[in-house]
């Protein structure tokens, strides 16, 4: 079976996405690959045209603070994430998520924006830079347009934009503020497969008495789409974070995802247990780091 | 085609190459540079890690083009100037090498590590590591010899080989010394079947029924034949001799025909080689082959059933084996108490990091030779001998190196095939198992049930056993009789117990068959009957560790068999030195006592104990013999020569230390050739932990023969009598005169003397079931002792302390023994923590390697004591019996033990389902 009968390295964004306008035939982005090319030899995904590697492109993996807003290429990759001092300071949930996926060889090559444009719903690099309310930018023929990450999802695996045409270029979000601060946590299985029972992020504000100003949480797989838990996020906004607080935003969050059983993986009485423990550690952690 | 431009180990290639080749294949395929394996293909295991300008990568999974204008290191370009790199050379002396095939990945990915950080902790090796699978499980020895090398890199220290407490006393056995075939593992001149091709050679590939149990109704090889490319496309119709195969009961055909059953997944419809493996899949694509499904039965306790589906005409039961002693009625009349319970354990993989690859290829003087990693290379011979309709000195099997077995390369799986195509094609023929086909296809471990049905005074003393058995064979026999024996005697344990019934079934089902693994379903039965003493002595109000030495075997005893036991039991001390070493953790507190975790409230900790004891060699009446022989070469080079496989446990050192010892010669000037069915004579199945004793026996006594053959010649010669003869490091005195071995050879030689010849070697005899007389010649004893941390709330469980003592006679080879009692272990932590072989409806669900999960680095306990216990055997080499196997069997009831002391929740079945025990917890509170 041939993966691909064409291997394409574009230079630049306008470039890759004229390859991607002007193919005859299917096209893939790739960088790492780590996803992609298992799920071909695997059957997952059809063998396409054309492979069009984005881990070239200059644009695609910078790491930059402008205008209290930190600019992640998504080509970087998740070793790149993890010692990026500007990233372990700024997005400490997004550093913690992408050093839990695979080994050095995997962190090497693998991307954010490969996780992020494989949309599963439980992508630790998804869901970390879903709390810190980024925002995406997707190259196209009519150019580069930003849009809240947590729109572009369309179901496992699949996105809002059409990717014939189209590519996720980077990522921005605010830079850590006053009084912020984030964390990821996950639960794993240690047989099968290696993608999360369920994991969670959190970001804080914390107000000048220590009270949560504004809370965001996130977690996977909590329904068909890399999940935001707004409704808990409401409740939390202006609590004095504590044991009964935790309770009631965990029986809030209990209510606003939609957890289901993975035959053998996890059931959705499982995952509903370990709703409150993640909880607790991602709020636990992020508000100690925001006190810093 | 296109062009790749990039830097290899320093030098420039310009390759054309296929757009979508994988940068491991190139450097493989195109480049002949071996050392980078590919064990799974799939991202998943660390095998393939090269360095890209630099950094670490996978580069199975890695587009060859992504290299261009790169800079690439493989193993075979980290040693400069013919020294070995820091790294490598603490590996050879570590003994952080075992079967090998993982040990380039390994290397190049704790160079980059170092190359990063150079003083890592042991927290920063299992960082960088934890996705880098090792199934020996050399994990321990490699955090060592990365330290080692870390300090010489770092400080010019020289880097040094471990001590142990254990072995000693002789001059070569019991010393550390690194395996011969270390250094070519550790710079990828290591030759396994795979990284063997030839000019001609041809790709097989391998059509499989893909459904359980089925009626070939047609099978149609017209299309595929004519693609171009296509050189033999072969069916049933084709197999010039038998069709079936198999070791012991030939119930297994090569190919399914038209009209005939498939009855597993994996059974194979048709072969066919072509000049690619790329055409050889295409043309699988092409053959028109339509199956009927039959009825299936996929679990050996439906299998009895009067109405249940035929697997073979002849019945679902391969054997009902059965054992019986004393009077098991009275056994329970006499008891205070009685215990019954029912476990469960699943299959297993061996998941053995080499996947399997067979080259036939046919020779001008009329002979097939096949390549392949086996365990049992005359076995093959004969199989593919009588497949081809040939005489059996017309095939010659020849072994490389072997990347892991652990019992599953005892079976045919394409060796036949891969003759057939060379047979018929007139060129050589490589079939190579991706990691999907060799998770489908392969005997795996025998999922059972057993039942344990204890009696006991309220005292301890067991008065009764009676156990029932379940084992699911699968499809086909394999050694599915001789496992479920084992998993039979086992099962009371190694305890004294006076009256014993037991019932054993070895059932066919539609699942895939199932064979030998480590443990050999001796695991199995510890895994029931060690749960069992545990839950007993909690209701007894024994302690756990008492009650067990209350009925441990020991000299005097007599076995649930019926063998009187006369010498080398050291089950007792190790008992003894396991608890010792375990209360000295406790600081003598009860360590099966749940402990809080300090700062972290919501765990607990707590230790489990098992102990088990197996059998060394076949046993039961079988008769285990070996031939070696050895030759003194004109260059002075002490050669011995058996066909037995190393697969990793390190069994050409044991038998070059042997040699050695023998004719009091420097190691280095004693070679060992292995697994050649025209130049080694038969040293048996590498199984049931025979070949330290076995062909280890037969070595000792063939290098005796060969001294007292020196002896006598120079005694002739000299008019010496022979005491006065002396042998000394490699050199001879007698009358005066120092001796060289080439100069003695030189005599025997003009003498018309051969210095060689063949020992063959007959073990002590055993009998079968039901007759009077010794099962088994020899049975090493185990305890363990294990920590485990629980997450009361998320269910995770990590083991954190192993404790265990292992009585394997004599310690002939330490730094092997210690890589196959810590391997040994880490694999039985992967039995209870990580792995399950999934089957459904007979279809795998495990068919990837990221779906079947060994253990990693992660996996390993903070701390490790291996204590060895040296209670030896008479007719053992040195008083040395088996060890291969006994490792795993006794961790994964100490593990489930643990955990019910820990929380108070019990297994029943392994592995630990987290998810389960999350909601036992809860449900608890």
């Amino acid at each position: 079976m041939q993966l691909y009968q064409e291997y394409l390295k574009p230079q630049t964004i306008a470039e890759a996405v004229d390859f991607l306008t002007s193919a005859k035939g299917s096209t893939a982005i790739v960088s790492g690959g780590t996803d992609l090319l298992l799920d071909i030899k695997q059957g997952r995904h059809d063998p396409v045209d054309q492979m069009i590697d984005v881990s070239g492109i200059k644009e695609m993996g910078q790491i930059s603070l402008e205008d209290d807003f930190i600019y992640l290429g998504a080509a970087m990759t998740h070793k790149q994430i993890i010692k990026a001092p500007l990233l372990q300071e700024h997005a400490r949930c997004v550093v913690e998520g992408c050093g839990l996926i695979g080994g050095p060889q995997v962190r090497n090559v693998a991307t954010i924006g490969g996780n992020v444009s494989h949309a599963l719903p439980a992508g630790d690099g998804t869901i970390s830079l879903l709390v810190l309310d980024t925002e995406v930018e997707i190259a196209s023929p009519e150019g580069a347009a930003w849009q809240p990450l947590i729109e572009i999802f369309a179901g496992p695996g699949k996105v809002n934009f059409d990717r014939a045409n189209n590519l996720v270029t980077g990522f921005r979000f605010k830079s850590k503020g006053e009084g912020e601060g984030s964390a990821f946590h996950r639960v794993m299985r240690p047989q099968g497969v290696a993608i999360a029972i369920l994991n969670m992020a959190a970001w804080v504000k914390l107000d000048e008495s220590g009270n949560l100003d504004k809370v965001r949480v996130s977690c996977g797989p909590a329904g068909p789409k890399p999940f935001r838990a707004v409704k808990t996020e409401a409740y939390l906004s202006g609590k004095t974070w504590s044991d009964s607080v935790l309770q009631e935003a965990s029986k809030i969050l209990a209510e606003e995802v939609s957890l289901r059983t993975s035959k053998h993986r996890a059931t959705k009485e499982y995952r509903h247990q370990l709703l409150p423990v993640l909880l607790r550690k991602v709020m636990d952690t992020a508000i100690e780091r925001a006190r810093l | 085609m296109i062009t790749l431009n990039f830097i290899v180990n320093d030098q420039k290639h310009e390759l054309e190459i296929e757009a979508d080749e994988m940068l491991a294949d190139v450097l493989r395929y195109r480049l002949g540079l071996t050392g980078t394996k590919i064990s799974c293909g799939e991202a998943e295991c660390g095998v393939c890690t090269v360095l890209v300008d630099g950094e670490p990568i996978l580069s199975c999974n890695y587009p060859a083009l992504k290299a261009e204008g790169k800079n690439i290191t493989t193993i075979e370009g980290l040693a400069k100037d013919e020294d070995l790199h820091p790294v490598q050379e603490a590996f050879v002396k570590h003994g952080a090498v075992q079967c090998g095939f993982c040990t380039p990945g390994q290397i190049m990915t704790a160079t980059a590590l170092l190359n990063e950080n150079p003083d890592p902790t042991d927290g920063d090796i299992e960082y960088a590591l934890n996705d880098t699978l090792c199934r020996c499980g050399t994990y321990p020895m490699i955090t060592n010899a990365i330290h080692a090398a870390a300090d010489k890199i770092n400080s010019g220290k020289p880097i040094e080989y471990p001590e142990f407490d254990f072995g000693g006393g002789m001059e070569v056995v019991g010393q550390v010394v690194p395996r011969p075939e270390a250094n070519k593992k550790v710079t990828g001149e290591a030759v396994y079947t795979d990284d063997i091709s030839f000019p001609d050679m041809l790709f097989g590939a391998t059509l499989r029924a893909g459904i359980p149990h089925g009626r070939v109704k047609k099978l149609d090889i017209t299309k595929a034949k004519a693609l171009p490319g296509v050189q033999a496309v072969l069916t049933a119709d084709d197999i010039p001799g038998r069709v079936n195969h198999g070791l012991i009961i030939q119930d297994w055909p090569a190919l399914i025909g038209v009209g005939e059953t498939a009855r597993y997944v994996g059974d194979a419809i048709a072969i066919v080689a072509a000049d690619t493996e790329d055409i050889a899949r295409q043309a699988l694509d092409l053959i028109d082959f339509e199956i009927e499904p039959l009825p299936m039965v996929t679990n050996a306790v439906d299998a009895k059933a009067d109405d249940a589906p035929l697997v073979h005409e002849s019945g679902n039961l391969l054997k009902h084996i059965k054992v019986d002693k004393g009077d098991i009625k009275k056994g329970f009349e006499e008891a205070d108490v009685i215990f019954e319970d029912t476990y469960f354990t699943p299959s297993y993989d061996h998941a053995f990091m080499e996947p399997e690859c067979s080259i036939g290829r046919p020779l001008d003087n009329g002979q097939i030779e096949v390549y392949v990693g086996s365990q049992i290379p005359y076995a093959d011979r004969d199989q593919v001998a009588e497949a081809l309709g040939l005489p059996y000195d017309k095939v010659r099997v020849r072994g490389p190196l072997v990347g892991g077995g652990f019992g599953g390369k005892e079976d045919i799986v394409g060796q036949i095939h891969a003759a057939m195509l060379a047979q018929v094609t007139g060129k050589p023929v490589k079939i190579l198992y991706d990691r999907h086909e060799s998770l489908l296809v392969h005997p795996k471990r025998h999922a059972t049930q057993i039942n344990v049905k204890l009696g006991l005074k309220k005292d301890g003393t067991l008065t009764a056993a009676q156990t029932e058995l379940y084992g699911d064979t699968g499809a086909y026999a394999s050694l599915g009789a001789k496992v479920m024996g084992r998993a039979t005697t086992h099962s009371t344990g190694p305890y004294i117990v006076p009256n014993v019934k037991i019932d054993c079934y070895a059932m066919y089902t539609n699942n895939p068959p199932s064979g030998a693994f480590r443990g050999f379903g001796a695991l199995q039965a510890a895994f029931a009957i060690e749960c069992l003493m545990d839950q007993v002595a909690e209701e007894l109000g024994i302690e756990r560790v008492e009650l067990r030495r209350k009925n441990a075997l020991r000299v005097g005893s007599v076995t649930n068999t019926g063998q009187h036991l006369t010498e080398s039991v050291g089950l007792l001390e190790c008992i003894e030195k396991t608890e010792k070493e375990m209360l000295a953790y406790t600081g003598g507190e009860d360590p099966f006592l749940a402990r809080e975790v300090e700062g972290e409230p919501n765990k607990r900790r707590a230790w489990g104990f098992a102990v088990t004891f197996k059998n060394t060699g076949l046993g039961e009446g079988a008769p285990d013999n070996a031939s070696a022989e050895i030759e003194l070469l004109e260059d002075g080079i002490v050669e011995t020569r058996i066909s037995s496989a190393e697969i990793g446990q390190g069994l050409v050192t044991v038998l070059q230390m042997i040699t050695a010892e023998e004719l009091n010669l420097p190691i280095d000037q004693v070679r060992v050739y292995l697994s050649d069915t025209d130049l080694t004579p038969d040293g048996g199945p590498t199984t049931g932990s025979r070949q330290t004793y076995i062909s280890g026996n037969a070595t000792k006594f063939a290098a005796r023969t060969l001294k007292n053959t020196m002896l006598s010649t120079l005694s002739e010669k000299f008019n010496l009598p022979p005491e006065k003869i002396t042998f000394d490091k490699g050199v001879i005195q007698a009358n005066g005169q120092e001796l060289t071995f080439a100069e003695v050879g030189q005599i025997m030689r003009e003498e018309g003397r051969e210095p060689k010849l063949i020992y063959d070697y007959k073990s002590p005899k055993t009998t079968p079931l039901g007759e009077a007389g010794d099962k088994h010649f020899a049975y090493s004893f185990a305890a363990q002792a294990i920590e485990v941390e629980v997450d009361l709330e998320t269910g995770e469980v990590s083991v954190t302390k192993a404790v265990g003592a292992t009585d394997v006679g004599k310690a002939i080879n330490p730094l092997g023994l210690q890589g196959q009692v810590e391997g040994g272990l880490i694999m039985g932590i992967g039995h209870a923590l990580t792995e399950e072989f999934i089957v459904e409806d007979g279809q795998v669900v495990t068919d990837y390697l990221s779906r079947y999960r060994m253990p990693s680095i992660h996996h390993v306990p903070d701390e490790i004591k291996v204590i060895i216990v040296e209670d030896p055997t008479t007719d053992g080499p040195y008083g040395g019996k088996g060890v291969g196997e006994i490792s795993t069997m006794p961790v994964p009831p100490a593990i489930v033990n643990a955990v019910y002391n820990a929380c108070g929740v019990r297994f029943h079945t392994i592995p630990i389902d987290q998810d389960w025990l999350a909601g036992e917890i809860k449900k608890k509170k």
